[in-house]
């Protein structure tokens, strides 16, 4: 029995066992379910073996909006505790857990993988390519990120969440302060998923450089695709930090090596700067692609072209530098000098310039626009005001004398929800609304949308402005009650109420793809906003291969022109296209790393090597096997052509 | 023949076999940490810039700016964190 003895939650109580009935019986209620409607073999041609960029990117969407409900519950979990003073729904270590994993969850699973979700779907298709540069290495991606956040769950009921936060700050973390496999269990599955996120950078930067249609241009790319060339520029080079962070924590942990420890030459504070080092360009890899989301939506439904576009890309680009520079703004109260934190202060402000340009060529798109409210672009007008609320906090927060009131206070946390909510989640609502239409055909309802918008935009308001109020009083983040005397209690009421209407507002959206689904027209025309790039040049849903004809490029707004000046798009006749095959081997693979995940968190040596040598034979099958892709022949891209509504030239 | 002979290959490989012997050389030699540490450095990068051009094949293509704005961007991310570490952590803690 003792070899079973370390599989056990450290800390159960009632709601965990009875997660694990509730995930045991979802998990065969799925397999039942595909067996029952004969869907195995749908499943595995069509997408556990899908290289197609569009595809997969759909998965990320999926696998991110389960993930966003995951974060979700902890969040609410942790605003009812708190909500009135000396409450006990939650104890201190389940607490510790969910904030943990609530912070995981949104950042490395949610938003990333929203993230990606977008730039898989939309980038080849703006640039004109029929996928990315390496499709094999792109399901590879997925499927690293996916087993990455699967063992990252599975953690809930098999051997205990990790506890000591999202940042995971040593000596916490270390054997001794954390002996459970919580912590075990976050290294290896941030490692897993990490691994796909640089594979997909230097995939993403491949793609956007090598593979644009004739004509494009660096400065004829649209600006989705000049942030996500961008985004993956920074992960290519910010993610090594992390992975390197990463598996020195994890031989801290498991061989006993003393990177982070106090003693034995360790530098504990050596973790938080390599983790912040990482840590401060992510958050940038996740807001740059909703800039550039906000980009392609801001001028559609003003009906104008994007207002200096010139300078749009050159603040990207000086964001993504200025990134690298500003990481030590996180842990000013470390102790080090008032030279280190002036330098650090002071890159820090430099940052709210170029975003400051951003902001204001949003504003002045809009300026004499003929705006058209529709839901995506409810959410980026009303991202505008509230992550300049956020921001600007920002810059209060890195000042850093005054920092050393603010920080690890509640304060902060209003601050990087109120960028991260509107800045990151209202773009990826924003976008999934405005490119739905290219995804499935069909749009989700306005209405429903428009509702979710209200209910998402003042909830946050609701639930965050309190804080500021509450941290400047003193409440420190990350503590499980408070005591009445504090006066806290009515400000994280009314937090709780703001959390409670966010929750509406993302089972308003679940419920809008239901209806949408269920209901909606599939009546619409490949362009349903009278929008500008060129993704909205092919059919919806988008055809295998893209595009019929390699569209050539003649301006920035390429689609636009096409439309409005008669710039010919498509020349010449279809040609054969060469297309990627499918294959099952980056699936397998990965179920390989999710078994060396599990094995290595729980220290059983032997699972670990076998599942190895599973990766490794993995990688040796690539590189013997002969995979030349297969042709699609001109008669049926005539037909596919012609039952997507006509040929188009 | 002499088209076809890779002259900037070959003698690239000698060149990063001599960089190996003289890294190898620390070893060997008695000299100071200071000095060991910096001639290492040195041959490290310059091995390493070597690999890029010659064996790599950086600079021989059209779009050869990107490849080189990319490795300065890189070089410039490492000096900045490792540099940047230092100075919060030792030099200004």
């Amino acid at each position: 029995m003792e070899f079973f003895d370390r599989f056990a939650v450290p800390n159960p109580t009632f709601t965990i066992y009875a997660s694990m009935v509730a995930i045991g019986l979802t998990m065969l209620a799925i397999l039942v379910g595909i067996t029952y409607f004969k869907k195995w073999g749908y499943l595995w041609r069509e997408w556990l073996t899908t290289v197609d960029h569009k595809r997969i990117g759909i998965m990320y969407l999926i696998s991110a909006l389960l993930m966003l409900f995951r974060g979700g519950v902890d969040a609410l979990m942790m605003r009812a505790q708190t909500a009135i003073p000396d409450n006990t729904f939650l104890n201190a270590q389940e607490y510790n857990e969910v904030f943990t994993t609530h912070g995981v969850v949104m950042i490395l699973f949610m938003a990333m993988a929203f993230v990606m979700a977008l730039m898989n779907f939309v980038t080849p298709l703006q640039i004109g390519a029929r996928d990315v540069a390496f499709p094999r290495l792109n399901a590879l991606s997925f499927w690293l990120y996916f087993m990455g956040a699967m063992l990252f769950n599975i953690s809930f009921v098999i051997g205990g969440s990790p506890d000591s936060g999202w940042t995971s700050y040593f000596p916490l973390a270390g054997n001794e302060f954390s002996p459970s496999v919580g912590t075990n269990y976050y290294m290896l599955s941030i490692q897993i998923a990490g691994l796909g996120t640089l594979i997909t950078g230097i995939n993403f930067i491949v793609t956007i450089l090598k593979m644009r249609a004739p004509g494009m241009t660096l400065m004829k790319m649209p600006m989705f695709t000049w942030s996500a060339l961008i985004t993956n520029l920074i992960i290519v080079f910010a993610f090594p930090v992390l992975t390197v962070a990463l598996a020195m924590g994890t031989m801290d942990r498991l061989f006993g090596t003393h990177f982070f420890s106090i003693d034995n030459g360790g530098m504990d504070m050596l973790w938080a700067n390599f983790f912040w080092v990482w840590g401060h360009p992510e958050v940038y890899i996740l807001i740059l692609p909703a800039f550039g989301i906000y980009s392609e939506i801001i001028p559609t439904f003003a009906r104008r072209n994007l207002y200096g576009y010139k300078s749009m890309v050159i603040s990207i680009v000086a964001i993504s530098a200025l990134s690298f520079l500003v990481w030590v703004h996180h842990f000013f109260t470390m102790g080090q000098g008032a030279l280190v934190n002036s330098i650090f202060s002071i890159s820090t402000m430099a940052i709210a310039v170029p975003t400051g340009v951003k902001i204001f060529n949003w504003l002045l798109t809009l300026w004499k626009g003929k705006i058209e409210f529709t839901t995506a672009m409810l959410y980026s007008v009303g991202f505008i005001p509230i992550f300049t609320i956020g921001g600007v906090t920002g810059v209060m927060l890195a000042m850093a004398s005054a920092d050393y009131q603010y920080h690890n206070t509640m304060f902060l946390v209003a601050h990087f929800h109120l960028v991260i909510i509107p800045g990151v989640v209202f773009a990826m609502i924003a976008g999934l609304f405005y490119w739905w239409p290219k995804m499935f055909g069909f749009m989700l309802n306005e209405k429903l949308g428009k509702a979710s918008f209200w209910a998402i935009a003042v909830g946050v308001c609701l639930a965050f402005f309190p804080m500021f109020i509450s941290g400047l009083d003193g409440q420190a983040r990350r503590m499980y009650t408070y005591s009445e005397s504090t006066g806290f209690g009515i400000w994280n009421m009314i937090s709780f109420i703001g959390a409670s209407m966010l929750a509406i507002g993302f089972i308003l959206i679940v419920y809008n793809i239901y209806y949408s689904t269920r209901y909606a027209s599939r009546d619409i025309s490949s362009d349903p906003w009278n929008a500008r790039s060129l993704e909205w040049a092919t059919h919806s849903p988008v055809p295998d291969y893209n595009f019929a004809i390699t569209p050539e490029v003649q301006s920035l707004e390429a689609f636009w022109d096409a439309k409005k000046k008669g710039h010919k798009l498509f020349k010449g006749n279809y040609k054969e296209i060469h297309m990627p095959n499918n294959s099952g081997v980056p699936f397998i693979m990965c179920c390989f790393f999710f078994l060396l995940g599990f094995a290595l968190v729980f220290s059983m040596w032997v699972v670990a090597i076998i599942a190895a040598i599973g990766i490794f034979s993995c990688m040796a099958h690539r590189s013997l096997e002969q995979d030349h892709g297969h042709h699609i022949s001109v008669e049926e891209i005539t037909k596919t052509e012609e039952k997507l509504g006509g040929a188009k030239k | 023949m002499r088209e076809l002979f890779p002259a900037k290959q070959v003698m690239g490989y000698f060149f990063s076999l001599l960089l190996t012997v003289i890294a190898l050389a620390v070893y060997f030699v008695d000299m100071s940490y200071q000095v060991a540490m910096t001639i290492l450095l040195v041959t490290a990068f310059v091995q390493a810039g070597v690999q890029l051009v010659v064996f790599m094949h950086a600079g021989e293509s059209k779009d050869k700016w990107s490849i080189y704005t990319t490795v300065y961007y890189g070089v410039f991310i490492a000096l900045v964190t490792i540099f940047g570490s230092l100075l919060t952590l030792i030099w200004g803690y």
